[in-house]
């Protein structure tokens, strides 16, 4: 109440408070106040109930948006850093660095958003599949059910630093788990391989990622269970249906709602997710797990060159954008055909 | 459903590979925390030899983690709660009007989950810097502008799935309220909030917790005096030593309330979903 009131001081009589306009009017309010007051007030009401959230995404999102385009035209390295508005045009070559994969600039970006490209179809499929599992395999009673739910949940709920962090102890060479389990105590290994740099660094990002998002896709397919009509599942074990048929032809298919809404946000997530990394490997990611999130981090604030950063984050935005569309176009074609 | 003997043991395997691996990090940082320092710098033991809680005493002064602590409170409580008011009044109008816009409304807010947060870090401190010498209110480096910007980012999803709740409760119940004499906004709060409590308390821990686990803007958005958390942890690691016993108590302490407060009210947030947003 008192936010929307006081954000916009000459519409505040019209929010519709109990007692607002002069007459505190009860059923009678459409007699004593003029019918155009009532009308105005009825039409502005929505615009102002969504004034407060239209305010803060325009301030924290799309005006820095529109600014981050604009910066991406600049030669804004740390030279204008704090008179930015006296760098010098930039024109297309920001982009043109960008998009040159003759060149180590763009070669960097290209095989950095090849990298997050495989990352991120790998982890959101496991997160998925993991999800799929644990939410059909927790229908029905049985005992330690709601703890174990309450175990599932607990990567999504620990805040990310603390969780990640944990794994990069898991993960040293010398005294983490993981090198005693499979070196020490399985002996798959000769030598202690390195997880946070070089190859298996990827497989690692990979592991740590599914760890944080599965719970997520567990919660929301647990939901989505939830859902399905019971006499959905009556009426088919009538029919002869058991368990597998009963996950093939009625479970999967009802949650593709869900699947659809889920599967998009657990890709946007994981393709933008700066945390993970970032905790993980430190500000520089390495080679084999570069990031694109951590690798424009990197060409703006380490290289101190927010041109080229602010370009390859329009060109990140333009590829969300598309694959966005088409997701949506192609889901929702199959949907109306079901 | 009749479940099929097989199925027994496939939950039993399924469940507990998946129990292992939630599990495992969770245990490693219980016992190391307890663990002295020598103990983590070495070879890996599943079970503590020796037993201690020095970690704990020494982790509030390596780094000011007490200072930190209190600058994540004060910025995640006020972020969430103030994010939730602005999402129920966007929601309800979104639910419940019809007006030119609202299509809009609902994609741009949406859209803007999938900005890549690094788009907007840069410009967005450019804004702060200068908003800041402008009007003289400090956004930069102030718990102020964390907190506004925090509470956008839980929006767009506290928008998405309160409508989906507020769509889930019957306009009979507003119009029963409009007949008692109430207006559209009284309405709101005498008969949909209450009907959507569960919604609300759900939307309320998800804004919590993103505001408490962020780190990307945390790291540039902050200085010494409004540092959170999710950087100040960061300081364990110095030059010379990395105190991994410590950095586990610590990550112990800074997880317990936000776990505690998401475990103890998580059937909200199924329940949020199964009303609202998986419908």
């Amino acid at each position: 109440m008192v936010v929307s009131a006081t954000s916009r001081p000459g519409g505040g009589r019209g929010s519709g408070d109990p007692g607002g306009p002069p007459p505190p009017a009860g059923g009678g309010r459409g007699r004593v106040t003029p019918r155009l007051w009532v009308r105005l007030r009825r039409l502005g009401l929505p615009y102002l109930l969504i004034l407060p959230a239209l305010v803060l995404e325009l301030l924290v999102h799309l005006i820095p948006m529109v600014i981050g385009i604009g910066m991406s035209f600049i030669k804004l390295t740390q030279l204008y850093i704090r008179n930015w508005s006296a760098a010098p045009s930039a024109g297309w070559s920001n982009y043109h660095l960008a998009v040159d994969f003759n060149a180590p600039v763009g070669r960097a970006l290209l095989h950095s958003f090849f990298v997050t490209i495989l990352f991120t179809v790998i982890t959101v499929a496991l997160s998925w599949f993991f999800g799929v599992a644990g939410a059909v395999l927790m229908q029905g009673e049985f005992r330690g059910r709601g703890v174990l739910r309450a175990l599932f949940l607990v990567p999504y709920a620990l805040p990310v630093y603390a969780g990640v962090i944990t794994w990069s102890f898991l993960l040293q060479r010398e005294s983490g788990l993981v090198n005693h389990v499979l070196v020490d105590q399985l002996h798959l290994f000769g030598d202690k391989p390195f997880w946070l740099i070089g190859s298996n660094s990827f497989i690692s990002i990979i592991v740590v990622s599914l760890w944080r998002w599965w719970p997520f896709a567990f919660l929301v397919l647990m939901a989505g269970l939830q859902n399905i009509p019971r006499d959905l599942y009556e009426a088919s074990a009538i029919d002869g249906a058991g368990w597998m048929r009963q996950l093939r032809s009625v479970t999967l298919p009802m949650l593709r709602p869900v699947n659809q809404v889920l599967v998009l946000v657990l890709f946007l997530w994981t393709f933008n997710d700066f945390n993970t990394p970032y905790v993980l490997f430190g500000k520089t990611a390495p080679q084999e797990a570069d990031l694109i999130s951590i690798h424009i981090y990197q060409s703006s604030f380490v290289t101190w060159n927010f041109g080229t950063g602010s370009a390859m984050s329009v060109l990140l935005l333009l590829f969300l954008l598309l694959v966005t569309a088409v997701y949506l176009v192609i889901t929702s074609r199959r949907r109306s055909d079901a | 459903m009749r479940d099929p003997k097989w199925l027994k043991w496939v939950r039993i395997i399924g469940l507990g590979l998946l129990g292992l691996f939630t599990v495992t990090p969770i245990y490693v940082m219980i016992t190391s925390s307890i663990k002295p320092l020598k103990d983590v710098q070495g070879d890996f033991h599943w079970i503590p030899t020796t037993i201690t809680f020095s970690a704990f005493r020494d982790m509030w002064s390596t780094v000011p983690l007490a200072h930190y602590f209190v600058n994540s409170a004060i910025v995640s409580s006020i972020a969430s709660v103030v994010s939730v008011v602005v999402a129920i009044f966007a929601a309800y109008a979104v639910s419940r009007f019809r007006f030119a816009g609202r299509r809009a409304f609902s994609i741009t807010v949406l859209s803007t989950q999938m900005f890549p947060g690094i788009l907007f870090l840069l410009p967005l401190f450019l804004i702060y810097v200068n908003l800041g010498t402008a009007i003289g209110v400090d956004l930069y480096a102030s718990r102020t502008g964390l907190i506004i910007t925090y509470l956008t980012f839980s929006l767009p999803f506290s928008i998405w799935m309160l409508v989906g709740y507020f769509d889930s409760i019957p306009v009979a119940l507003d119009e029963a309220a409009k007949v008692d004499g109430s207006g559209p906004v009284g309405a709101l709060i005498r008969v949909v909030i209450p009907a959507a409590t569960p919604g609300i308390i759900a939307v309320l821990i998800y804004a919590f917790m993103s505001a408490w686990g962020e780190v990307l803007f945390a790291s540039v958005m902050t200085d010494e005096s409004s540092r959170t958390l999710a950087v100040g942890l960061q300081g364990y690691a110095t030059q010379n030593n990395v105190y991994w016993n410590q950095i586990m108590a610590a990550s112990l302490v800074v997880s317990i309330p936000v776990v505690a407060g998401f475990l103890l009210l998580q059937r909200y947030l199924v329940q949020g979903l199964t009303a609202g947003a998986v419908k």
